[in-house]
């Protein structure tokens, strides 16, 4: 029996009078890769900074409807306290660009004022670099400046920064589309370690990608949730013509 | 053929004006250092002579007359004038990039920049008004105020652009990590800002460092060592003033040696500005 993790109960989203994530129901169990495709502008990626309460930083954005995490409301919660459950990583890899490499591991530790014993600390940074496969790239470089790495490694050390908190959910928006194809494959891999101890939402326009890396997919449409199945049934056999039509390229 | 022969004779022209207008460029670049070449040549040249230990270690009353009651009161009231107008100037610049869109902050900058186009002696007057008349004596506080209120625009849009140039994704970054709204900008943004922030705080301070205007009738001057804030101060601009005023040549001598160590000072203080910039600058 698989439990539900995150629930959306008639979500929608809002920039101004713009109506931009439409009535979204949805079930996402446990320990499960989701990725959420769609054409540009379709709402997916407000939906998922809807999820850990980030669209609303916009200004002028709003929500209603309900996202329940482990059965409470996310829009009734402190997003503060969302956010700690519900970790997130950006299109472009941003690590703190004052921070060594060590100090931006355990971030969201050390700039929440959070004291931790160093032996703790170097355990957290290890475990974090290692489940992230970059321990070994950088174990002997973790005092200098995390902008000194290249592109694919900052991107995981922004996952390594989201596992370190020891989140519940992984949200990521577009998490590839600044990389090369071989950082590319790098961070796919880590998606399959990942769902072991993580629910993974992955926003991604890329077919090929939500097809090798999700357990399940839907597929947003003009602020819709248009489809919602098992990854391997959505890109065999699709229901909706707006889906069908999507994979097979017919719109992009 | 004819075509050709225009064209080429055309690109010739063409390559004939670009060499013309490049050297104008360089004639009026240079022409633009001339006259601080000459200020420091003319300075140098006059109060050279003047500086020496007994100038540098006495005040105006002593037998070897010096200038240290001006030295120490324009550190003084410009270190009190920082204590004030730095904190106000940097939250006030933060506010200003965190909100941008809000019509209240519109106003606030609206109101910074008409501000920074106050003419010193009138924000002088105020001080006056507020600070000197109700008190009947000048203070060196009064000056110090002064010299904040000139400060903060300064500091206030230095900091306000140097937060607006880092990318939204670091606050971001910051936000879903669980940070709260302070944290984000104390632990996240002005870090990553730090450069830009001191430099403009170190440029408002090389302004009003020569400043005359503001402190001719708030801590207007004295003649002797003193360290009390609520009474009168000498200061390096109001010195020179006086001394420069008074038509005797020994003093006027005297003016010229105070003028070399203001200009040394600011001199001092633009240098240390761009070392401060290069060394603590976040790269992005």
């Amino acid at each position: 029996m698989e439990s539900t993790i995150i629930k959306s109960v008639g979500y929608n989203a809002y920039f101004g009078d713009n109506h931009v994530v439409k009535n979204v129901n949805m079930e996402i169990a446990r320990n499960k890769a989701i990725a959420v495709m769609g054409p540009s502008g379709c709402g997916k990626t407000t939906f998922l900074r809807g999820i850990n309460r980030m669209h609303e930083l916009i200004p002028g954005a709003t929500a209603n409807g309900q996202i329940l995490l482990d059965g409470e409301d996310v829009l009734e919660m402190h997003p503060i306290f969302v956010r700690l459950k519900i970790g997130m990583v950006f299109q472009r890899p941003n690590p703190f660009p004052n921070l060594s490499i060590y100090d931006n591991v355990i971030a969201g530790y050390l700039l929440n004022g959070i004291k931790l014993p160093k032996s703790e600390k170097d355990i957290i940074v290890e475990k974090s670099l290692t489940k992230v496969a970059l321990w070994n790239e950088v174990k002997d470089s973790l005092v200098k400046k995390g902008s000194f790495l290249s592109g694919g490694q900052q991107q995981r050390l922004c996952i390594a920064r989201a596992v370190a908190m020891e989140p519940e959910v992984l949200l990521f928006d577009e998490p590839t589309s600044a990389l090369d194809p071989i950082s590319t494959s790098t961070v796919e891999d880590l998606f399959h370690e990942l769902k072991r101890n993580y629910t993974l939402i992955i926003v991604t326009h890329n077919m090929q990608q939500a097809a090798r890396v999700s357990d399940l997919t839907a597929f947003f449409y003009m602020g819709e949730l248009v489809e919602y199945d098992d990854t391997k049934v959505m890109f065999t056999n699709p229901k909706d013509t707006r889906t069908q039509n999507y994979i097979t390229g017919r719109f992009s | 053929m004819t075509a050709k022969k225009n064209i080429s004779s055309k690109i010739k022209f063409r390559i004939g004006i670009s060499g013309f207008f490049k050297g104008l460029v360089i004639l009026f670049a240079f022409s633009c250092v001339i006259p601080l070449l000459f200020i420091l040549f003319y300075i140098i040249q006059a109060g050279a002579s003047k500086i020496k230990w007994s100038f540098l270690i006495h005040d105006e009353l002593s037998d070897s007359a010096g200038i240290l009651h001006a030295i120490l009161g324009s550190f003084e009231i410009v270190i009190f004038a920082s204590l004030i107008s730095i904190p106000i100037g940097i939250l006030c610049g933060i506010f200003f990039s965190e909100n941008k869109g809000s019509k209240f902050t519109y106003w606030s900058r609206l109101a910074v920049d008409i501000l920074q186009g106050v003419p010193s002696v009138v924000v002088g007057v105020i001080a006056y008004a507020w600070l000197v008349r109700p008190f009947h004596q000048p203070s060196a506080i009064a000056g110090s105020i002064a010299l904040a209120i000139m400060m903060l625009p300064i500091i206030i849009r230095s900091t306000e652009e140097t937060l607006n140039l880092l990318p939204d994704s670091l606050r971001e970054a910051g936000y879903a990590l669980g940070l709260p709204f302070h944290r984000v900008v104390l632990k996240v943004i002005v870090p990553c800002g730090i450069s830009g922030i001191l430099s403009g705080v170190m440029l408002s301070i090389a302004r009003v460092a020569g400043e005359t205007a503001p402190l001719l009738f708030t801590a207007y001057g004295c003649t002797f060592l003193s360290n009390d804030i609520t009474k009168p101060m000498e200061t390096l601009p109001h010195l020179i003033n006086k001394f420069a005023t008074q038509g005797d040549p020994k003093v006027l001598d005297m003016a010229w040696g105070a003028a070399l160590i203001l200009l040394f000072w600011v001199l001092l203080l633009n240098i240390f500005t761009k070392l401060i910039t290069r060394k603590w600058k976040v790269q992005l």
